[in-house]
């Protein structure tokens, strides 16, 4: 396994790495940024002079290359709107072809000179800077934070990221964290940190489901709490759903004039602030009307439906009953809407827990197990894939490698074969996603394994290594084992999933199911049928002589009528030919087997089953 | 047969031990089977409280988070280590996976796939219950099903303890093929009942 040497995440530590300062917990979020410490055992956000312990993931970049992080960035964006940069969180790991569609609604300006296949880069305070740089400079700020209030160095930290992130974004979370002078002792995922604080900082145990919905995003994660042991059983979510998207649904409500880009900001400004007073208010003035709490959640009923139908789904995913979780954890700002609550005490039939502060919780969960990492504590935290990991084969076809909700780190080969006989190069193609076909998947990696040496169609043994470490971190490589010519390619996928697409991808699996099960069943019967024509030109060339001229005619006439269908939408009519063909060289193939070839065509796959019942 | 040595100090170490007596690095995880990994008693019957114990157990000595501090090469075999008890764990903790990985360490002849259909009765049962899926048009109709497969499926697996005890290899070769037909069936079932449920009102 010397792959795993070669990807070994991280920069040797130092000796003694373990004496040196201490360690903090940082959630790096969208919206706002938390800095918490643990020692024996007790978790304290570190807060301003305010008592504040939000800090706005907001930077500001003067001419003079003066950096702000936090309020005082948030106050200057009136002023220097072309200096101040927010919610950069969405960009990290992503890459130009991943923005078209969206980059017209977000609130930042993309450098047009990012380079093909990098990550993108906002243009910000008079130049181009990349969403590493501009995570580094919030993690100094949070890190500046925790050393005044400390009063020592802080190099090392546990960060958060969204349980859905994807390699990319992780990497690129890593990345920002190296920059900023700290150490990664471990990525968490955010729903699994805040279990770690209601597990270890409230004693909690048994099933819970963590809800988290933040300002952008929303998560669902169940787990297991046992006596220090945190073990993930499902997770799921959607990531463009979140408090944002409560605004926007109010101020539509109130269509008003919305012809300019100030004036949408300015609306979805007053509206958050609406939205937050509608929590203890009954009503409040909006832009000269009254809106109720009633009108209010009329008009995010709808988005808190999704939430709750994720739960059912996610609930379904781990094969729990309701009834089986003890407890429900909110995380988040948007946990605070009455709506919210009340959809999660229906959807799991119990009043959920919020004792823990939903916009600290994250941060205290990464505090505690940064301590548990550095001091040799006994917990431990077993979390999983947030989505399938596959790789497409013949037709277009995704096979999964690694299904979604596998407990990580995880090590899967697969073999594969070749299609063709004297197929001497293979292309691998590794997706990411839950739908059955690659292009409906996000592309993680392309290459092209070379060299295959000469054989029969499906003779060749190609093995496909995935692995997937602690942190969510995935390596892929493959091997080519027949002949003894091992040859081995190696990829780290460099930028990745769209967060909104990754979450949607899950969910769409769902919706799109029936339809993807017939494109697939029409692709696999194309699959099947080129099978069938290359196995028998195949056996053609090397016993033609056992058909005499008319045997033969019919035969090269059913194999064309196979041909002719193959390109063709309709699956009975490629299943039609195909069956014909295979009827008439029935008698070829018991010649041939006279002559002591196997006949490899036996069984029928339970995947294909569909195909033989003609509906 | 030679005596496996430590990769870092050169001791001699035994051949199931996860670390060095001498000086307590952490050791690959070797080839042991899934219920050796576990320390469990090979067959079909799994105390599945004592199977979460066990692995829990060792996840605490031999996971990545255990060796934050040490140099790299350690914390990549306790990630070879960890990933290696999560396959077994898995493999064990699933009634259907747990099957045919006793029936291939038991070399019962099961067709490559494992999912390949080659018995015509249960073909023809596969076939009548999709199509009575594909007439489901409404969820307590779609419900009902699933509830029968799971049922069918449960039944199944019960029967598995005795054709394990019994050693009988035609047997569970016909029981996993069902099983792998059941779940399949059951996974459809649930993706058009979700389906149905969230376009509903």
């Amino acid at each position: 396994m010397t792959l795993l040497d070669i990807h070994e995440p991280g920069q040797t530590p130092l000796p003694h790495a373990g004496e040196r300062g201490l360690a903090v917990g940082i959630d790096l979020g969208t919206t706002n940024s938390v800095v918490a410490i643990a020692r024996e055992s007790v978790a304290e956000v570190l807060r301003d002079e305010h008592g504040d312990g939000l800090v706005p993931s907001v930077v500001f970049y003067g001419d003079d290359g003066q950096v702000i992080v936090g309020k005082d960035a948030q106050t200057r964006f009136a002023d220097n709107p072309d200096a101040v940069v927010s919610s950069i969180k969405r960009l990290m790991g992503r890459g130009a072809a991943d923005l078209s569609g969206v980059s017209g609604k977000l609130p930042y300006t993309i450098d047009p000179a990012t380079a093909e296949g990098g990550m993108v880069k906002v243009r910000v305070g008079g130049r181009a800077r990349s969403p590493v740089e501009i995570s580094a400079d919030i993690l100094r700020a949070l890190k500046a934070r925790a050393e005044a209030a400390l009063g020592q160095t802080v190099e090392r930290a546990v960060i958060t990221v969204p349980a859905y992130f994807d390699d990319a974004a992780r990497t690129a979370t890593r990345d920002a964290a190296r920059v900023a002078g700290l150490e990664v002792l471990r990525l968490v995922n955010e729903p699994t940190a805040a279990a770690l604080a209601y597990g270890l900082d409230k004693g909690v145990e048994g099933l819970y489901a963590i809800y988290d919905l933040g300002g952008g995003t929303f998560d669902l994660s169940l787990l297991r709490l046992e006596k220090g042991v945190f073990q993930v059983l499902a997770t799921g979510g959607d990531a463009a759903l979140g408090g944002d998207d409560f605004d926007r649904a109010l101020a539509e409500r109130l269509s008003v004039d919305l012809d300019s880009p100030g004036a949408v900001r300015r609306v979805l400004l007053a509206a958050r602030a609406a939205k937050e007073k509608l929590t203890s208010a009954d009503s409040v003035e909006l832009l000269t009307r009254t809106v109720s709490r009633e009108d209010f959640e009329a008009a995010i009923a709808p988005l808190v439906k999704r939430t709750a139908d994720i739960c059912v789904r996610v609930l379904s995913d781990a094969g729990i009953g309701d009834e089986a979780v003890r407890g429900v954890v909110l995380v988040g700002g948007s946990t605070r809407v009455p709506a919210v609550r009340r959809a999660v005490e229906r959807v799991f039939g119990k009043a959920p827990l919020s004792d823990i502060d939903p916009d600290e919780v994250v941060a205290v969960g990464a505090a505690l197990q940064a301590e548990a990492l550095t001091s040799g504590s006994d917990t431990l935290l077993l979390d999983v894939t947030p989505l399938s990991l596959g790789i497409e084969t013949m037709g277009g076809i995704v096979e999964k490698v690694i299904p979604r909700n596998t407990p990580i780190p995880v090590t899967v080969g697969q073999e594969f074969t070749t299609y063709q006989d004297g197929q001497s190069a293979m292309a691998i193609h590794v997706v990411q996603g839950e739908r059955e076909l690659a292009p409906d998947c996000r592309s993680l990696a392309r290459f092209e394994l070379r060299g295959i040496p000469p054989m029969t169609a499906g003779a060749a043994r190609i093995r496909v290594t995935f692995s997937v470490d602690a942190d969510g971190l995935l390596t892929v490589a493959a091997e080519e084992k027949t002949t003894g010519v091992v040859q081995r390619v190696e990829v780290k996928p460099t930028y990745g999933l769209d967060e909104d697409e990754l979450a949607d991808m899950i969910y769409d699996s769902l919706e799109h199911a029936e339809d993807d099960m017939r494109r697939r069943l029409l692709q696999e019967a194309r699959v099947e049928a080129q099978r069938l024509v290359h196995a028998i030109d195949a056996a053609l060339v090397s016993d033609g002589d056992l058909l005499d001229g008319a045997e033969r005619g019919a035969l090269d006439q059913a194999r064309g009528r196979v041909l002719a269908n193959v390109s063709g939408e309709d699956r009975e009519a490629i299943n039609a030919a195909a069956q014909a063909l295979e009827e008439l060289s029935k008698s070829f193939a018991e010649r041939r087997m006279d002559r002591g070839i196997r006949d490899a065509l036996a069984g029928v796959s339970v995947d294909r089953l569909e195909s033989r019942m003609g509906n | 047969m030679q005596t496996p040595m430590c990769w870092s100090c050169g001791a001699p170490v035994e051949a199931a031990a996860s670390f060095c007596a001498a000086c307590q690095a952490v050791q690959p995880p070797g080839q042991l089977d899934h219920f050796a990994r576990l320390g469990l008693g090979r067959g079909y019957t799994v105390d599945l409280a004592a199977l979460d114990r066990a692995y829990f157990a060792l996840q605490r000595r031999l996971h990545p988070d255990r060796f934050v501090r040490k140099q790299p090469r350690e914390r990549a075999i306790s990630q070879q280590q960890a990933a290696a008890l999560n396959e077994a764990y898995e493999t064990l903790k699933h009634p259907i996976r747990r099957a045919r990985y006793l029936a291939e360490l038991m070399d019962v002849d099961l067709p490559g796939d494992g999912r390949t259909i080659d018995d015509p009765q249960l073909l023809m049962e596969a076939m009548e219950a999709r199509e009575a899926l594909a007439e489901a048009g409404t969820v307590a109709e779609v419900q009902a099903l699933e509830r029968r497969s799971r049922d069918e499926s449960d039944a199944a697996i019960a029967a598995l303890r005795e054709l394990f005890t019994r050693a009988d290899q035609a047997g569970i070769r016909r029981a996993i093929l069902r099983l792998a037909y059941l779940d399949k069936f059951v996974e459809e079932a649930r993706a058009r009942r979700l389906n149905l449920g969230s376009a509903g009102p």
